[in-house]
């Protein structure tokens, strides 16, 4: 299901990505102040970009979990805040390496940007556990879907907060960027936001085609009457994820065909 | 505040490369991760096809010694 089409649109980001990085490194041109060093923009921004828009579409999704009770969208919601986590601590570290080289701090507790970042890994750092808190699948899911939303409409409250703070050392990308970037500079940024949007898609469309894969195979060992103690899946904080139809809401004791991929 | 430094190329080079690599070093080992969850998920195959081969009609007979 989610594994059709996968081939092709992970050798577009594989060639998208590799398109940026030599674009990045061999046409655009140093940066006036920073130089070469500059160059971690193209990868430290547009990942920062994704990264937050991967958790708002976690909300997104989980308000669809919400008004459905379709276990898909849980599974979605978790899968796209999973990967955003993922992202998000290679913003953080690609961030400090850049400040250590540009300020020469790994970390600057005085700026607003970084801080309000931090802030929202920290508050997703409390998903997953939240979640296998949490035994009733059912339950684990819906608690999970509202902090889903709760979270994700905190983060462009946040962005617009920074965006209002009055200290303005961090560059400012977005909203300006016609007049901060000049074209090459422009250009490279927009196709390493593309690249690296693709290589959020790809891996979340990998990671759900996995998920689904085990969910499918613990439903047929459950229709094969395989052992007993698999059919039963273990506490998790991953989704239980209904197979077949799908749109109704699914518990561990339930007679529906569910599988709990781990 | 903290004032922008300007750093030559050749101090600059460490910075981008470690970014880069790091960044690269995150995904491959995100890959891996799944590629083991991908390499269970291959092994609970077997095991449901091995349970359904012993299942079929006639493999009882088939696998009497």
């Amino acid at each position: 299901m989610y594994g059709k089409r996968l081939r092709p649109l992970a050798l577009t980001t594989f060639a998208a990505l590799t398109l940026t990085l030599v674009l990045a490194f061999f046409w655009a041109p140093n940066d006036a102040n920073q130089g070469f060093l500059q160059k971690i923009f193209y990868l430290h921004v547009p990942l920062a970009i994704v990264t937050l828009c991967g958790f708002i579409y976690g909300g997104l999704a989980a308000i669809a979990h919400l008004r459905t009770r379709d276990s898909r969208w849980d599974m979605r919601s978790y899968v796209a805040i999973h990967l955003s986590l993922v992202f998000g601590v290679g913003v953080l570290v690609t961030g400090s390496i850049w400040a250590k080289g540009s300020w020469g701090v790994w970390w600057d507790w005085s700026e607003p940007t970084l801080v309000s970042f931090l802030l929202i890994m920290l508050l997703y750092a409390t998903y997953q556990p939240l979640r296998f808190a949490i035994e009733d699948p059912e339950r684990q899911a819906r608690y999970a879907s509202v902090f889903a939303i709760t979270a994700g409409a905190f983060v462009p409250i946040n962005f617009v907060i920074v965006r209002l703070s009055t200290a303005y050392l961090h560059p400012r990308v977005l909203g300006n960027i016609s007049a901060n970037l000049p074209g090459r500079f422009q250009i490279v940024f927009y196709l390493s936001l593309i690249s690296m949007a693709l290589l959020w898609i790809t891996l979340w469309r990998y990671e759900m085609t996995s998920k689904h894969a085990s969910a499918q195979l613990r439903a047929l060992k459950r229709a094969l009457g395989g052992d007993d103690d698999e059919a039963l899946p273990r506490r998790s904080a991953v989704p239980t994820l209904t197979i077949g139809a799908g749109a109704t809401p699914t518990g561990r004791g339930s007679a529906g065909r569910t599988g709990a991929p781990r | 505040m903290i004032a922008l430094l300007e750093i030559p190329l050749h101090q600059a080079v460490p910075y981008v490369a470690g970014a880069y690599i790091a960044f690269v070093a995150l995904i491959l080992l995100y890959l891996a991760i799944m590629a083991t969850k991908l390499g269970r998920i291959e092994r609970e195959l077997a095991e449901l096809t091995d349970l359904a081969t012993r299942r079929r009609p006639g493999a009882d007979e088939h696998d009497a010694p």
